[in-house]
């Protein structure tokens, strides 16, 4: 449906050198990246809002680069809404329809069609300025499904939002997917979102597209520092790769040996989801196939979660639920029992 | 009375003290040019008589020069709008190397003194001269002649207009207008919907900016037109002919106009402020 190739933008300091991806039909795509990674210029780049100095734009397999915005039937969802500020929730949900030159018979099924779907018909005489944060969203998402774009882009829906009404909308845009098929690409600096909503997740940083993968994917193998970092995985270690006689993979750096149980050519890194590693301060062994004992070097509160870091040499991070800490009854200076399975290490090659 | 009640916590003292002797001192002098604008103005309303102001709104010379006034004012603000709107959300839409110095050219007849400007604009619209003879063909002249007032006026005034037509563009947020476009308005479109009718206000504000200022200009319009004869020119004429009393009366309602004019700007302001 939606094919970047070759995007290359200059804008200030930022820089998108040589981006592709592609989007397929009826896709939910979450593009991911740091704050001021470009994300909302590549979706005004696929909506023809941004003038491009190379790379193309394909559209329903046609290029459109060169296409005006009004001629290509992707819609756009900003951050802050962007609802008209001098029409009332009804004129702003049907003015697609409008410009569209549509009889008001059309219009008007349109518009009940997209309030029904939000539950928004008590705003439509409401003026903008009068909506909370999570009605604004949904008359601009109403407002974008109004005029039944082919793309439906959204610029970090969620992130103006409180925790509840994130939550809400959240709901609704996967509802929304299942229920309408539309292809959506939904940019937003927040992993988890990416995670809970993305069919797929493009992980876009240091002006480059550098993975494209299912959740699970971007998760368990990361092809990056970068991106393992982005995905929270704390334990990226350094070091080579060797194949045993046996055919079993070991990576060893300075400090220590990992039994790996796939092994990729030219990996020169390995990590371990911080929640993949295992905690125990019975002293008894694990039949995991990598088991160290090291000591407690520091303890992060997250809330719900905790972060304990152990030296066995190298630090390992390990990520416990408050529950299970409360426990095990860890402490700073104790030493414990650490493993995690081969199947956990995954290694990858970094330039 | 705020400093005084700084006087009773425990540290308000030294600052509330000198505070009150810097206040006093910067009322005193915003006081002095408060009083400076103020009493002219009111005393010569104040001390002007209803009956003979009365009997000068009979006085067709004075009526007639006063509707001369408006209207060449409108005129000039209609060429100024047509002209100048376009201009302003180009410059609030765009940027572009020689930005600057075009919007410093704008404000340019702010500060050159309005007789030169009149001066100036003879050697363009004079009729030896190449803009006066293309129109002089067509049948418009302007030395002494509701045209030459108006282009006067609209050189003088339609900075105003385009200063504030740009503000209001900037105010309005490019977002509005991507969204406008993506869901299928054209660039023509997305103007008339969403671009001009959120400036509208900003616009409005500098139309009557623009026409309170055009009605008021005398040095522009006397080197051009001296006739026929706006009201400015009026009480110039009549304090040179007759003395002080003879031009108060129009100088009187020509004050008075312009307050009305003010007024309306400043609420309209005031709107578009809350807004």
């Amino acid at each position: 449906m939606i094919s970047i190739r070759n995007l290359f933008v200059e804008l200030g300091d930022f820089t998108l050198k040589n981006a592709s991806l592609d989007v397929e039909d009826g896709e939910y795509m979450v593009v991911v990246g740091p704050s001021g990674a470009g994300k909302t210029v590549l979706l005004e780049s696929i909506a023809g809002l941004f003038p491009l100095k190379q790379g193309e734009i394909w559209l329903r397999g046609k290029e459109a680069t060169y296409l005006k915005p009004e001629k290509r039937q992707v819609s756009i969802v900003y951050q802050d809404h962007a609802l008209f500020p001098h029409l009332s929730v009804r004129e702003n949900i049907v003015f697609g329809q409008k410009m569209h030159k549509a009889t008001s018979e059309q219009s008007q099924k349109a518009l009940s069609t997209v309030v029904d779907l939000f539950g928004i018909s008590a705003l439509l005489n409401r003026k903008p300025d009068t909506l909370s944060g999570g009605e604004r969203q949904k008359v601009a998402l109403a407002r974008a499904l109004c005029v039944s774009p082919d793309v439906l882009l959204l610029d970090e829906p969620l992130s103006s939002l409180d925790p509840k009404t994130r939550e809400e909308i959240e709901s609704e845009l996967r509802h929304l997917h299942q229920t309408l098929g539309i292809t959506t690409l939904h940019v937003t600096h927040n992993f988890e979102e990416a995670v809970a909503l993305g069919d797929r997740i493009a992980v876009i940083g240091e002006g480059e597209v550098k993975q494209v993968g299912t959740p699970e994917a971007i998760f368990r193998q990361p092809n990056s520092e970068f991106v393992a970092r982005f995905a929270l995985s704390r334990n990226i270690f350094q070091g080579n790769l060797e194949k045993g006689q046996d055919g079993t993979y070991t990576f060893r750096t300075s400090q220590t040996v990992f039994v790996v149980e796939r092994g990729m050519p030219g990996a020169n890194r390995a990590t371990v989801r911080p929640e993949d590693v295992m905690l125990s301060s019975n002293g008894h062994a694990t039949n995991a196939g990598n088991a160290f004992v090291g000591e407690i070097t520091s303890i992060t509160d997250r809330g719900s979660m905790i972060y304990i870091d152990v030296d066995l040499p190298p630090v390992v991070t390990a990520l416990a639920t408050r529950h299970a800490f409360r426990q095990v009854g860890l402490n700073i200076g104790m030493r414990v029992n650490v493993s995690f399975d081969a199947s956990s290490v995954h290694v990858f090659q970094e330039n | 009375m705020v400093f005084l009640k700084k006087k009773n916590g425990a540290q308000g003292r030294p600052i509330g003290l000198s505070f009150s002797v810097f206040k006093l001192i910067f009322c005193l002098l915003g006081g002095l040019i408060l009083a400076f604008i103020a009493v002219p103005i009111a005393k010569m309303i104040y001390a002007s008589n209803p009956a003979i102001l009365l009997e000068s709104l009979r006085d067709s010379e004075i009526t007639a020069s006063i509707a001369l006034t408006i209207y060449a004012a409108l005129i000039a603000t209609i060429i100024g709008f047509i002209l100048g709107v376009p201009l302003a959300y180009l410059l609030a839409k765009n940027s572009f190397p020689g930005k600057r110095l075009i919007e410093g050219l704008i404000d340019l007849p702010l500060v050159i003194p309005h007789s030169a400007a009149g001066i100036a604009l003879l050697f363009v619209f004079g009729r030896n001269y190449f803009m006066g003879q293309a129109f002089d063909s067509v049948g418009i002249r302007f030395l002494d002649s509701l045209a030459g007032i108006v282009i006067a006026m609209l050189f003088v005034s339609v900075p105003f207009l385009i200063d504030s037509a740009k503000e209001g563009f900037q105010k309005v947020d490019p977002r509005l207008e991507k969204v406008a476009r993506t869901l299928g308005a054209t660039h023509w479109q997305t103007f008339t919907r969403i671009s001009f009718p959120l400036a509208w206000r900003s616009i409005m504000a500098g139309n009557i900016m623009m026409w309170a200022r055009g009605m008021s200009e005398f040095g522009a319009v006397i080197i051009i037109a001296y006739h026929p004869m706006i009201a400015p020119v009026l009480v110039y004429e009549k304090f040179e002919t007759y003395g002080l009393n003879y031009a108060r009366p129009i100088a009187v309602i020509l004050i008075l106009i312009s307050l009305f004019v003010f007024v309306l700007l400043r609420f309209l302001l005031y709107r578009r402020e809350k807004a």
